[in-house]
This record gives structure tokens, sequence and C-alpha cells, in this order.
């Protein structure tokens, strides 16, 4: 790798360099590209019409527009947490930090289901706030809140956890300078460190997008499957693909795989934009 | 996505030595939003699970828990996913090696495509493994005639948890192998040593904190999914029932105590595995 035209005497034969190579590709190929190309070979199996006409469908579109709006509103929760977060850890040195970022990652570590499980017995008709919530006529579980807060609890950790890296890495002395000249904490906010992390926000609010509009373990408990009302994208890829309507299941998925696809090339363009985003190991 | 690399900048960056009030403003209003976020979202919610588990008496929850169908489910979960992450930790690491290593058409593209199980919803990979890997699928089709068969039983458990893991390795390995000093090994070379002492020798310890990090985040991943499983395993009862699947199983019938109990377990585990990657990290640590 180096740009040495000598051989080192770290390089590998040209054997070995081709077989680590190919093993390396078949593995992607047979793990990552042949699933991916099976999505959309099955939705198209019956033409790009029947496809589309699958995608038209008023169930269908319902789950697109609760899979939209829970994400739009679970991404700008976890951004505002991420941002207090980031600038509570990385900022400031206090007892507990430790302790602190371990259970920012907890979700990362909770089986999805049984996130679901827990919203359940705290939000249920027979948990903690079920009857309290139901003299109000307030639903929660088996509603569109339900989803959103299901969908909060798995990509919770997503954006505190690119921030607060990036944020420590880069110090507190540009903040400490713009408070002493007498900037006020918004102010600092908004001009010193907002356009330092601007692309590590990015990259964090990519990434928990499109955990967000995937989200299938979590929301599948709590959503109660209600056709055309809690269905959110992932689960209406289930229902159909349990009816054995495969074109519709696959012309559903292969719509998240496009969702998938364009967050990886959006995250290899904000990669090489700001070469240390995602790469913060050294 | 770096989850794991950015667990591990984030352990491993250099605690300040100093300690003093900073003079940046805004400490306790976030620390007091962060810390009401985290108890409304996260804490009280899975406090519900084990005082709901704690309320049902010993041997109810016993039961529960510890039914032969539940140990069946953890069982399979445990050792599909022991399998899963061994797997990504021969592969990942080799997918890690060439990246950083080799220069080669298509790199940009298959390093971009590691990142997939995290950007992918695992609906839709469970869907797509059943139909790439089942008996009229392309590689599951291919493999029938020679009487290996890769879905609907526990090959294709494996088969889920090795797709939903397959990131970890590579993107652990990935930074500690490139930082890795090319002078250490022509040293190790100029010594005497063949390309595979080398490899043996100098590599593989300095990538080993990485590598068994990795592993145990693929595994910790794998132990707890769902979405990506249930669409290749069969779900068979004692044959191909994982553990989470058995908690919806137990919710569907509105047995909230026996899915709380089981849902308890799973937590238990999850945070064995958090201090598990914690403990290696701080090990981890001392060699960098």
């Amino acid at each position: 790798m180096s740009t040495a035209k000598l051989r080192s005497a770290a390089d590998d034969p040209a054997w070995v360099k081709a077989a680590v190579i190919g093993v390396a590709v078949l593995f992607v190929a047979a793990m990552l590209v042949a699933p991916l190309a099976t999505v959309f070979t099955q939705a198209l199996a019956k033409g790009l019409g029947a496809s589309l006409q699958a995608l038209h469908d008023p169930d269908a579109l319902a789950a697109i527009r609760l899979t939209l709006t829970t994400a739009a509103l679970a991404v700008p929760i976890n951004a505002a947490f991420g941002l207090c977060a980031s600038w509570a850890i990385a900022k400031h040195e206090f007892a507990g930090k430790s302790l602190l970022i371990t259970l920012i990652d907890l979700p990362f570590s909770v089986s999805p289901v049984v996130a679901g499980l827990s919203y359940v017995l705290v939000f249920g008709l027979q948990g903690w706030l079920g009857p309290w919530l139901e003299a109000r006529g307030i639903k929660i579980i088996f509603a569109t809140p339900g989803i959103v807060l299901a969908t909060v609890f798995v990509t919770f950790p997503f954006i505190a956890r690119e921030l607060i890296p990036l944020m420590q890495a880069q110090g507190t002395d540009e903040e400490e300078a713009a408070v002493s000249l007498g900037a006020s904490g918004l102010t600092t906010f908004f001009r010193v460190t907002a356009p330092n992390i601007r692309w590590g926000l990015l990259y964090g609010v990519l990434l928990c997008n499109a955990r967000a509009m995937g989200e299938f373990g979590a929301v599948s408990v709590v959503s109660g499957h209600i056709r055309g009302v809690t269905d959110t994208m992932p689960l209406h890829v289930e229902i159909l693909y349990n009816e054995y309507d495969f074109v519709g299941a696959f012309s559903v998925a292969a719509l998240l795989c496009l969702l998938a696809v364009v967050t990886l090339g959006l995250k290899a363009l904000l990669e090489r934009l700001q070469p240390q985003t995602g790469e913060r190991g050294h | 996505m770096t989850i794991a690399s950015v667990e591990r900048a984030s352990i491993l960056s250099p605690v300040r030595a100093r300690r003093r009030r900073s003079a940046i403003p805004g400490f306790g209003l976030t620390l007091g939003l962060s810390i009401t976020a985290l108890c409304i979202v996260v804490l009280i919610p899975l406090s519900a699970i084990a005082i709901r588990a704690a309320g049902m008496g010993v041997s109810a929850f016993a039961a529960a828990a510890f039914s032969a169908r539940a140990l069946h489910a953890y069982g399979l979960s445990f050792v599909a996913s022991l399998i899963g992450a061994s797997v990504n930790a021969v592969f990942g690491l080799l997918t890690a090696w060439a990246l950083v290593r080799y220069r080669f058409p298509g790199r940009a593209i298959l390093n971009a495509l590691v990142d997939l199980p995290f950007a992918l919803p695992t609906a839709v990979a469970g869907v797509a493994l059943a139909g790439l890997y089942s008996s009229n699928g392309w590689i599951g089709g291919a493999l029938a005639p020679l009487g290996i068969k890769t879905a609907y039983n526990q090959t294709g458990v494996v088969i889920a948890l090795t797709f939903v893991g397959l990131p970890f390795v590579v993107r652990t390995v990935e930074p500690v192998l490139r930082d890795l000093a090319i002078d250490v090994e022509e040293a190790s070379a100029s010594l005497g040593a063949d390309r595979l002492q080398t490899f043996a020798r100098v590599i593989l310890p300095a990538l080993a904190p990485a590598w068994i990090t990795g592993f145990t985040l693929a595994f910790a991943r794998a132990v707890g999914e769902y979405g990506s499983v249930i669409f290749i395993a069969g779900n068979m009862p004692y044959k191909t029932e994982i553990a989470p699947l058995l908690i919806t199983i137990e919710l569907e019938q509105f047995d909230y105590g026996s899915a709380s109990a089981i849902a308890a377990v799973m937590l238990a585990v999850a945070f064995a595995m958090l201090l598990a990657i914690n403990l290696i990290q701080t090990w981890a640590r001392r060699f960098s």
C-alpha cells in the first residue's frame, strides 16, 4: 500500500492477495449482494407494472406515510437528545460520566422485542399508566405514539454516540475563547461548535433515519398490526409475505432496499467530504 | 456504521488529566435534559420488565423463564449467535485485510457494502435471506441437490445472525490494521520470520483486542436479533425458535408475566454483554 516501487517485506505474495480478495468478495457477494439482488428480482417477477401497482395499494401507501411520520418525529427527538448529551459529556467534567455513556449505549445491546415489551408494560392497558391513559382517551400502545416511542428507544444512542467522540476530539478551547470574549452559551454553540460538528451530526442523522425507518422487532410488539393504521413499511412486508403476496412484499422491501442503498451512498460521500467522520478510531 | 468504532474511539479517548470547572455554560441544563430523556425512554421502561418479573414469585418466574421450551430457545439464540460471530470473525478479518492492505477495482464498493446490515431493515434482510437460501432460491437451490438445507432449520438461523453481525468485526479491526506500522512487519521479516510467522506472531497479537471486541459486538447484536431470523428460521418450537420470538408468542397470548420473565433473562444477558464489552475495552486500552 506504500508508494514505494520496491517490494516491501510487508507485501503479500500475489496468490495470497488474490485469495484474500477473492474470499472477501465472495463472502460479501453471498451474504449481502445476493440478498439485495433477490429482493429486486422477486419484486419485478411479474414486471415493473405489478410492482408499482403493489406500492399504490392504499395499505402500502398508509404504511409508507406512517414510516415517514415516525422517522420525522423520532430522528429530531434523538438529534436534540444527542446534542444535549454530547454537550454535557464532551464539554464538561463530572463524576459518573462513563456510567452515563454506558447507559446511553444500553439500547444497542437490548433486544428490540424486549424494548417493545417494556413499553407495553408501561403504557399498555395492563401497564402502569394504562388505566390513567384509558380514562383520558389517550392511546399509546397499538397506536402511532407507541410506534414513535419504540423507534426512539432503538435509535436512542445513534446521534449521541456519533457526536460525543467528535466533540471530545475537538476539545473546549474554541468554546472557552468564545465565552471569554463575551458570547452567550447559545451563540457559542451556533457560531463555534455547530460548524465543527455539522458533518458528524448529519452522519448520525443519516444512520438514525435508516434505522428508524427500518425498525421491526420493537415496533412489531407495540403496533398491534392494524392494517392501514398501525402498519409501518417493515411490518407491511411481513404481512404481505405471510399472505404469500410475494410481489407485494418484495416491492415494499425493494423500496426499503433503495433507502438502504441511498443511505450507504450518502454515508460514503460524507466520509469522503470529512475523512475523520465515522473512522475516528485513530 | 461505526457503532463499534465510535464505541472504541470514545472509550479509548484520553481522559483529561486536569479536572477543573468548565467556563462553558449550559452544563446543568444539557445534563438534566439528557438524564431525563434517558430515564423516560430507556431506564423506566426497562425497569418495568424487572419489576414485573420480580413480582411473579420465584416458582412462577422459574416456570416461565426456565421452561424446557424457553431453555431451548436461549440455547439456540446463544449457539447460533456464537457460530455467526465466529464466521464473521474469520471472514471479517479477511475482508478488513483486503480493504486496508490491497488496492483493487471495486474496493470502494466493497467498503460501502460492508455497512449494509446497518442500513437495511431487518425484516427486509429476513425475507431476502429466506428467498435466497430456501430451496427455490439461487444459493439454497444450488445447495439442495448436495443435500444441504440452508433455510427453515438451524443453518438458516446462523445465516441470518451472520448477516446482522457482519460489519462489526470488519469495522473494529480496520482502524487498528490501518495504524499498524509496516516497519514492525519489516523488522520481523529482516529477523528471518516468514510471512506466516510474522502474521501469527506480530500482526495477530496486535489485532487481538480489536478482533475480540468485534466478535463480542457481533455476538451481542445477534443474541437479541428478531426481524431477520423469523423469516428464514421456520420457527418450530424446540427446534428453530429463538428467544425473542418466544416473547412475542407469549405476548400474543396476553401472557405478560411469562413474556416479562423471558425478557428479564435476556435483559440480564444484555447487561452481561455490555459489561463484557467494557471490560474487553479496558483491557484493550492497555495495548494502545
